[in-house]
């Protein structure tokens, strides 16, 4: 009996406590702050604000990732390394440029609840599987590079297929980028006839299937949309039914070593010899592409790069701290992205007089989704539902033999495509 | 059928007999099936008038080249096949090595007068250096990573062969880096001439040409000398070779040296047709070329020449003379599949490869 009755006792007790103990910081905090449906991140005085990066930064593509690392950096220290009176810390995950990388980030950053935001991911496969996993803990995603349409939307309301709440970007929707060099090709080249090579890749189909379908729209024939995969050596076999198809313009939107095939292994075509008929994209302006012989001719598209004196400023910080030129093109909207959740956090966060900040994540979310008219380096922002933020301009620049430089070709601009206002 | 009648009379008969022919009749439904896919798919494709007569005979050329290289990175894997039933999976990598010193060594003739003056004397200079430094590479991984393992049960060798192959990619990209190398243009060998109708590429031809001299002086070697006649006596058996005086390390040594050096041919062809390599070249093409192997009969000399020419014809032609047929879209996306696919095919129908195994009974 006496065991039984200290067993009861101290059940009570533990009763007791466990109520009191939910129930105390909840009363006490009802009276300061409520945090929304998707919790809240709460720095105590002294704490940093966290911001999670997901970038890559090991392997072919560690370029892409390193150069928006580089640039959040310095839009740290231009706030002076300080948010709302709290250090500014970053935490960088590598997204290996592939979905395996970007759900190993995702968790790795969706397990620490005091990350405020993330920027990243560098690609488009990975930030599907980052996305998803950040959604569903609250935490908003601003990615500087990722350009898949099927990330966002098609740009005409439809919701794209790996759309999550929580994702936007400051990098142009493939849409445009398809459309510009649709445009550039139609217009400007005259070319009725085009050929699309992509490499399974979402990067790569996205863009391929959107020049595709400007390219028609505008009134040119598809005559062929074909795929490599990657890893292939021989592009011969594919090269044919290219030419038989007799394009006057061939588009693959790859990237090296399959690139390289193509351009040397289409130089034995007799309709495919002229590089002028040779069209890439983004991910082969890079100063190990344009120095093959066989890309002299070449057209490429890609982002603009900024003008004005603000950019200015970001490539000369750059250089001093890093030694270097920037070493990709998407620096500069990495920057905005992470200045745009800065001003949001600054706008719905919530002192309490001890320095302590809340930060409520739904809150968060919807002031980065509400961003209008922000001044970035990249041109005016203004988000849309599914998250494009970018006031998108496109180059299309040309290899042609006075450049040497990866930066001289990038200068090299024929033409710039801004979008009509969709609305 | 006939196979219902080797089954062993016990209890279980009536099952077997009535389990056999649905399996039977389920592979010849398979082949049937498969036959019927690859008619309609050729006749409609060529019916179609898509591609003209010159460019399927193109084809058959880009096939016929390509095999050649998996055919001589077959024979190093089909050869350490028959004599030690392993597959030596880092052999992809020595194939790599040898495009890799082929890169070096052109690159650092182009910038000589000999280049200009003498170029097949200087090709020939390469393609010694690639032979010797992946024979060397093969020596070497025989020594350190399967000699100390021999007599150990077979999956343990092959377990080695993957991570000899990790460590081989990895040394090569921390001492070269991982960017693409470009090889030099070779003047001689740009542009193409007619042949019986048929197109071809300069440099095609040399690596036709050179395969062919190579598969040749190989069966030579193994048929008709001293040493080719030790490592088929050690690929019958290895106990019984012993005793006969032949020295069993030392052959088999021997056979990952010549293997070696046909992978390092196969890199510097590799390299002048592609004109780029990187420290995963290796991967993709070791792998096809182990498919060609059993695809030809594994451990049959002649059958990895036959396989690889199988498997770059089944690459070539295949996307655009079946699939484009059928109606799939980005066909040539799917020239793996293909590959792989042919595989399985032709294991249904022959489950020893084309020309079959030649391993002695009693193992293999």
């Amino acid at each position: 009996m006496g065991t039984r009755r200290y067993q009861f006792v101290a059940c009570l007790v533990g009763a007791l406590a466990l109520v009191g103990a939910a129930c105390a910081p909840e009363e006490q905090k009802a009276t300061e702050f409520t945090p929304g449906p998707l919790g809240a991140v709460t720095v105590e005085p002294g704490a940093p604000i966290k911001i999670g990066l997901i970038q890559a930064i090991s392997g072919d593509t560690a370029s892409l990732g390193q150069d928006q690392v580089r640039a959040v950096e310095i839009a740290i220290e231009d706030k002076g390394g300080n948010l709302l009176e709290h250090p500014v810390r970053t935490q960088v995950e590598d997204d290996l440029c592939k979905a395996e990388g970007g759900t190993i980030a995702g968790q790795k950053l969706a397990a620490d609840p005091q990350i405020a935001a993330v920027v990243g991911s560098s690609c488009s496969g990975a930030a599907v599987p980052a996305m998803e996993i950040l959604s569903g803990k609250g935490v908003v995603m601003i990615s500087g590079s990722n350009t898949s349409p099927s990330l966002t939307s098609d740009l005409r309301g439809k919701q794209g297929g790996a759309f999550k709440k929580g994702y936007l970007r400051t990098a142009h929707n493939d849409i445009i980028q398809g459309q510009a060099a649709a445009t550039f090709a139609f217009q400007k080249l005259g070319a009725k006839r085009a050929a699309t090579i992509h490499d399974g890749d979402p990067y790569t189909e996205g863009l391929a299937n959107a020049f595709g379908s400007s390219f028609k729209e505008l009134g040119g024939t598809i005559s062929l949309a074909t795929a490599i995969s990657k890893g292939d050596t021989d592009m011969r076999p594919v090269l044919t039914e290219v030419a038989a198809s007799k394009p006057d313009v061939v588009f693959f939107p790859i990237f090296q070593p399959e690139a390289d095939f193509i351009v040397k292994q289409a130089k034995g075509f007799p309709l495919l010899a002229d590089t002028k008929k040779l069209f890439g994209a983004d991910g082969l302006l890079s100063d190990t592409f344009v120095v093959i012989g066989q890309t002299e001719g070449m057209y490429f598209s890609g982002p603009a790069t900024p003008t004005g004196p603000t950019y200015q400023e970001l490539v000369g910080k750059y250089e001093k701290k890093y030694g270097e030129k920037p070493i990709q093109a998407f620096h500069a909207h990495a920057y905005d992205a992470v200045n745009m959740i800065f001003a949001a956090i600054e706008k719905v966060a919530v002192k309490d007089t001890d320095g302590t900040v809340h930060i409520d994540r739904q809150k968060l979310i919807d002031a980065m989704y509400a961003t209008k008219d922000y001044q970035g380096l990249t041109g005016t922002l203004t988000c849309d539902k599914f998250g494009d933020c970018a006031d998108a301009k496109i180059d299309i620049v040309q290899n042609s033999p006075t450049q040497k430089t990866i930066d001289q070709v990038r200068g090299n601009v024929l033409f710039t495509f801004v979008p009509p206002e969709t609305g | 059928m006939a196979r219902t009648n080797l089954v062993p009379p016990g209890p279980v008969i009536g099952k077997r007999a009535f389990q056999l022919p649905v399996v039977d009749g389920f592979l010849w439904l398979v082949r049937i099936a498969a036959i019927a896919l690859i008619l309609i798919g050729a006749t409609r494709s060529i019916a179609s008038a898509r591609l003209s007569g010159q460019q399927w005979r193109d084809l058959v050329v880009f096939g016929i080249a390509q095999g050649s290289v998996y055919a001589l990175v077959a024979l190093g894997y089909t050869m350490v096949y028959g004599v030690l039933r392993f597959i030596n999976f880092a052999h992809g990598e020595v194939f790599m090595i040898g495009a890799m010193t082929g890169y070096f060594v052109t690159d650092g003739l182009a910038r000589t007068a000999l280049w200009e003056a003498a170029p097949f004397l200087s090709l020939f200079i390469a393609l010694i250096c690639c032979m010797t430094v992946s024979a060397l590479v093969a020596l070497l991984l025989e020594r350190v990573a399967y000699r100390p393992l021999r007599g150990a049960p077979r999956l343990i060798p092959f377990i080695t062969a993957i991570g000899a192959s990790f460590f081989l990619q990895y040394t090569m990209a921390s001492l070269f880096g991982t960017s693409v190398k470009s090889y030099p243009e070779v003047e001689v060998l740009t542009g193409s001439f007619t042949l019986l109708g048929f197109r071809v590429l300069r440099v095609h031809l040399l690596v036709i040409v050179a395969a062919l001299v190579i598969m040749a002086g190989l069966y030579l070697y193994v048929e008709k000398t001293k040493a080719g006649k030790a490592m088929r006596a050690v690929s019958e058996d290895q106990e019984t070779a012993k005793l006969m005086g032949i020295n069993v390390d030392r052959t088999i040594a021997r056979v990952f040296g010549v293997g070696g050096a046909m992978a390092g041919a196969a890199g510097l062809l590799f390299g002048l047709v592609f004109q780029n390599v990187f420290f995963l070249s290796g991967f993709l093409p070791g792998i096809k070329a182990f498919t060609a192997a059993v695809l030809g009969g594994i451990g049959n000399i002649p059958g990895a020449a036959v396989g690889g020419l199988t498997l770059g014809m089944v690459e070539s032609m295949g996307p655009s003379l079946v699939l484009v047929g059928l109606g799939i879209p980005a066909a040539h996306q799917l020239k793996d599949v293909v590959a792989f696919v042919t595989l399985v095919l032709v294991l249904i129908f022959r489950p020893t490869g084309i020309l079959g195994e030649r391993v002695s009974e009693d193992r293999g």
